[in-house]
């Protein structure tokens, strides 16, 4: 079902755990749909450069490795850069994902711009594309019909 | 590898394989034949009839052969609406029966057919009570599940069955995880039709069957040849059958010592988790139930994860989590006995057959402690929890 990148972000997720004093934390998903992801970012002041970036999260194998893989090309970047690290981008890094997980990807995507969200509100810092995180991510999605 | 995914489907037993070989190989003519060499076949055709029947004490004649589960309860539910829609359109059931059945009573209601979906206990139960309320006197057919696929819990049958006839109403129970595993009783049960499956007890895919009450006289489900007395067409699946009959009778064989060794090890798993893991819930009734299901709920991890971690192990299960079903909702069971669809997403059936050894199971909780571990500790769900951020429910 899952690529061998996956499988090998799921079993040794890379930046697990949290930031104390982060710059940035965004948590994205509801626990009645299965899965919750968490975002924690340290940047530069000066460089904006992402510094370090944690994650937890409570979902699938999919949503652990999409967790896992966003931190890795998060780390390095600028706040501004980071923006390019869409879920389309994770995917591909992961080698893909079944097409029922695909909405695991856009979380990832979501748990980054809410956590540089969380950093660009209390800097009073503008980033371009970056809008405020819905409340919940699967709000506006119709339930599948059988 | 520790295979504990016997709802799913179970291995064949050597004995039934040997027995269907030569249905393969040697005396493989069409039982509809005329000649000798088919009367071989057809004969053990009827042996595996009468195996079945035997196990149900029913009769021989009361047995239909079917494709599987699935085909015996849209057959069971439809066929009965149909021959009864002139009493009446109106249909009981629960809310915690396989899809199989309640996809049958979703079509059966956009034809005009009403459908009261009974709700259920928190250890799934069927209330006695709710069922005689929900009786009407255009009621034609109860259909209940005999044991949850899920959560394993028994339902109280022979009172369901009691009630049906009072009210000359048909009783259909889908027995699918029940029959070869307890014991059923067609006549004291007061049971009309019931479906089953043979993977489901050591027996082959791909065959089923249905128990029909003889004085009930249903329409074919498929049109075409004289077979299974004209009421399902289409050449004989007799290796299948064959073996479904062999896996049956071997059922009825030890089925005593088969339960208690079970539950012994049933019980033995459950209370060795409790001890074990915190922030759990055990799904299903304690004692009404299938003495090889364990159903648990984890609080904070999500049951996929928790069945790949499992796997890396090499320990089979299965969950209730909306991921494996490849929709949002976690399984509609956990969701109908109350549980919040946060804990219905991290739970994990195990279901243990009689090859199942205690070592194997001290293994497994071993593991699951562990995964169990390292999914809470990378959860924001029991991140929050420890910082009194969420409660225990």
């Amino acid at each position: 079902m899952y690529s061998e990148k996956v499988m090998d972000h799921f079993t040794n997720p890379r930046n697990v755990g949290e930031i104390e004093n982060a710059s940035g934390v965004g948590t994205v998903g509801n626990a009645k749909c299965g899965d919750i992801m968490r975002i924690y970012l340290d940047i530069d002041e000066d460089t904006k450069i992402i510094k370090d970036c944690k994650f937890k999260t409570f979902g699938c194998g999919a949503a652990v490795a999409t967790s896992s893989m966003a931190t890795e090309l998060v780390t390095g970047k600028t706040i501004y850069e980071a923006m390019e690290v869409t879920n389309k981008a994770v995917m591909e890094a992961l080698d893909g994902l079944p097409p029922v997980k695909v909405h695991c990807s856009l979380l990832a995507e979501e748990a980054i711009h809410a956590a540089l969200w969380d950093y660009a509100q209390s800097h009073g810092i503008e980033i371009e594309g970056l809008k405020e995180p819905k409340d919940d991510i699967h709000e506006g999605e119709e339930e599948e019909e059988y | 590898m520790i295979y504990l995914d016997n709802a799913a489907t179970t291995s064949v037993k050597p004995e039934v394989f040997e027995a269907m070989k030569p249905y393969f190989l040697e005396n493989y003519a069409n039982p509809s034949s005329v000649y000798s060499f088919a009367q071989k076949s057809a004969k053990a055709v009827e042996d595996a009839r009468t195996q079945i029947a035997d196990l149900l004490h029913a009769k021989t004649g009361e047995i239909y052969f079917t494709a599987g589960g699935s085909e015996s309860d849209n057959w069971a539910i439809k066929a009965i609406a149909d021959l009864r829609k002139e009493k009446g359109k109106h249909i009981i059931t629960s809310r915690i029966e396989h899809h199989a059945v309640l996809h049958t009573c979703e079509y059966l209601e956009k034809q005009g057919y009403e459908v009261t979906y009974l709700d259920v206990d928190e250890n799934g139960l069927v209330e006695i009570e709710k069922l005689k309320a929900a009786i009407r006197p255009d009621t034609i057919l109860i259909s209940i599940m005999f044991a949850n696929n899920e959560i394993g819990t028994i339902q109280p049958i022979n009172e369901i069955g009691k009630i049906a006839k009072e009210h000359n109403i048909v009783f259909h129970t889908d027995a699918v995880q029940a029959f070869g595993h307890v014991p059923i009783d067609v006549e004291t049960m007061n049971i009309d039709v019931l479906s089953a499956s043979g993977h489901k007890f050591h027996g082959p895919k791909g065959v089923g069957f249905m128990y029909l009450r003889k004085n009930i006289r249903i329409q074919p489900l498929v049109h075409g040849g004289a077979q299974e007395r004209g009421k399902r067409a289409g050449t004989i699946n007799v290796p299948g059958i064959v073996g479904m009959g062999k896996a049956a009778e071997l059922a009825g064989q030890n089925m005593e010592e088969r339960i208690k060794y079970e539950t012994e090890l049933r019980d033995y798993l459950i209370q060795k988790i409790k001890d074990t893991i915190p922030y759990l819930k055990l799904n299903g009734d304690e004692k009404k139930r299938l003495p090889n299901n364990v159903n648990f709920s984890f609080r904070f991890v999500e049951g996929e994860s928790l069945l790949l971690m499992l796997e890396r192990a090499g320990i089979c299960g299965s969950s209730g989590s909306a991921c494996t079903s490849g929709s949002l909702d976690p399984s509609h069971v956990l969701l109908a006995i109350g549980l919040p669809h946060e804990i219905a997403h991290g739970s994990l059936r195990l279901t243990l057959s009689e090859e199942t050894k205690k070592e194997e199971l001290d293994y497994v909780v071993d593991n699951l402690k562990e995964i169990i571990e390292k999914l809470r500790g990378m959860s924001p769900l029991y991140e929050d929890f420890l910082k009194g951020e969420r409660e225990n429910v």
